[in-house]
């Protein structure tokens, strides 16, 4: 066994495997080792493939495959399908489901080299912002394990952060790569939506849905980013054009003469003061290198919030039409009497959490004949508005800069029961996936409670590269990428 | 749903409902709605063939199947 392996960062580890100091199937089982000391205390896997992940380490060993990524293990959120490898995306109404295809994104980390150890814990469904409903029980954060990792994408950010694997797989529909990012001290990307292939990404809202990269470091959140991106024919929201140079920007990372416009909108009451604290010099700090930081106003963004609670519902309700315990999934009630209705309706009462059910009630009722103007149609037009405050926003910067989140890893059990405190963990990150263009969270230094602050950068549509520039010049000054040495709780 | 989940969900959705009716609040009579990020018209793929599932695949996740077909509960009342 060798410990220390599962502390390198993917750039490092991959090196090793290419210069043979190190195996892939040693840098393999390093991580199941530590998955299997850990993962109980964390409940970051719901699955782990030790089969495929030692297959494919052997592949990348015997030459069969190479890339700057080859042997790095990862831990892959489990609302991506895998051929032959169970996926729930953290529901009972999938419990058990061995998907007959991969995901897009799976060839192409496949094709890279890059080994997934298997399928981490997420909310049901990616509904939710601290894994508390996930079907599987609540992730923990390697922070302070009575906290949320965060969520939906909480599994991930928690193998991250914990070192049970230095790469992840989140999906982002309202911050649930970022959030998660921001309270465990890791780095998440949110693409340009269209950038990475949603195929084989369970949906949960399609106008918003997007699949991005968690890392440790900005450089290994690039070279992830540049395995998974670009066009694929079988999504028809895919993007025909070049991917964004994600990894020469993040290798350069200079921000001097970079216009960066702080977000005046998301500051103040309800931010906590460690959390401002953090942000604000690491403002200071991008100034000091050379970046031209101006105050924008985006005064539609304080209405993103509600405009996303009704334009995801609404698409969820009618995307989890599907689980309807024909073809694949629970069926429950089937004794032969009962009518496929019947059966449907028992299956749907006994397969989904309360979260899904008052997402699918919501979106139902905001769709409704006679409610449809008022709920669904306005929260449609202010979508319009969002977009145009980034777009008159990007007339006058290069990036736009807020908290990640406006406060620190709150409690497991603190919100869970308040689905309203629940959902404004996501107050910042939501804009980004209404207008479509990408944003990151990355590390910048710890609160006074010692838990990690996020950063947040959005930029316009497919300028992914300018988040890592300014991620990586932030790092750089700030040493954010040493921060997790001082997780040594697990 | 249940009658106790029913009793905890109303009072929530009454408590979620009025905040996303701030909506409302925006002055937007003359805004074009947006239902999606990326403006995409008439998106084809190439008109050739390629293998899909087999039956055997399609059925393996299946709750029931028989006779290479998914199935499933009555769909029709018994009058």
């Amino acid at each position: 066994m060798t410990p220390e392996l599962t502390r390198l960062t993917a750039v490092e580890t991959a090196a090793k495997i290419a210069a043979r100091e190190v195996t892939a199937v040693e840098v393999a089982q390093a991580h199941l080792d530590r998955i299997a000391e850990v993962n109980g205390t964390l409940n970051a896997f719901l699955h782990i493939d030790t089969d495929g992940a030692l297959t494919q380490a052997k592949r990348v060993d015997a030459g069969e495959v190479e890339g700057p990524l080859a042997g790095v293990p990862l831990a892959l959120k489990d609302v991506i399908v895998t051929r032959n490898v169970p996926t729930t995306a953290g529901s009972k109404i999938l419990e058990g489901w061995i998907p007959p295809y991969d995901a897009t994104i799976v060839e192409r980390m496949r094709d890279a080299g890059i080994v997934v150890l298997g399928k981490t814990n997420m909310d049901e469904f990616a509904m939710g912002s601290s894994t508390e409903h996930s079907a599987y029980g609540a992730a923990h954060n390697p922070w302070d394990l009575e906290r949320t990792p965060g969520g939906s994408g909480g599994g991930s950010s928690a193998a991250v952060a914990g070192f049970l694997a230095p790469l992840g797989i989140g999906t982002d529909t309202g911050g649930s790569i970022r959030q998660p990012a921001a309270v465990t001290g890791t780095v998440g990307t949110k693409p340009t939506y269209g950038g990475v292939s949603r195929y084989g990404l369970i949906a949960f809202s399609s106008s918003l849905d997007q699949a991005g990269p968690c890392a440790r470091t900005v450089l290994d959140a690039a070279l992830l980013h540049a395995v998974i991106a670009g066009h694929d024919p079988r999504d028809s929201t895919s993007i025909d054009a070049d991917v964004p140079p994600v990894v020469d920007a993040a290798r350069d990372g200079d921000v001097s003469g970079m216009r960066v416009g702080v977000v005046k909108e998301f500051a103040g009451e309800g931010y906590q003061d460690g959390v401002t604290v953090r942000f604000e010099e690491a403002v200071a700090t991008l100034a000091g290198l050379g970046a031209d930081v101006v105050e924008v106003s985006c005064p539609h963004f304080d209405y993103a919030l509600a405009a996303y609670y009704l334009i995801a519902p609404s698409e969820a309700s009618s995307n989890l039409a599907r689980y309807d315990a024909m073809r694949y999934g629970l069926r429950v009630g089937d004794d032969g009497d009962a009518s496929a209705e019947e059966v449907m309706a028992a299956t749907r009462a006994a397969g989904f959490g309360a979260e899904v059910k008052r997402r699918i009630m919501l979106g139902t009722y905001a769709l409704s004949a006679g409610y449809y103007d008022a709920y669904y149609g306005q929260a449609q037009k202010v979508r319009t508005l969002i977009t145009r405050d980034f777009e008159n926003a990007f007339t006058t910067v290069d990036v736009l800069v807020s908290p990640t989140t406006p406060t620190t890893a709150f409690k497991l059990g603190e919100r869970v029961d308040d689905p309203l405190a629940m959902y404004l963990a996501d107050l910042c990150t939501i804009p980004s996936n209404l207008y479509g263009g990408p944003a990151m969270s990355v590390p910048c230094g710890l609160s006074d409670d010692g838990l990690p602050v996020g950063f947040q950068v959005m930029a316009p549509v497919l300028a992914d590269d300018r988040l890592y520039r300014v991620g990586a010049a932030l790092e750089r000054a700030t040493g954010s990428d040493r921060l997790l040495e001082q997780v040594t709780n697990l | 749903m249940s009658d106790s989940e029913l009793d905890a969900m109303a009072g929530q959705l009454d408590v979620i409902l009025s905040a996303v009716g701030r909506v409302q609040q925006v002055a937007a009579a003359d805004i074009p709605p947006t239902s999606h990020a990326v403006p995409l018209t008439n998106v084809f793929r190439p008109d050739t063939a390629a293998a899909g599932l087999s039956a055997e695949e399609a059925l393996a996740a299946a709750p029931a199947a028989e006779q290479d077909r998914f199935r499933v509960p009555r769909i029709l009342d018994d009058e």
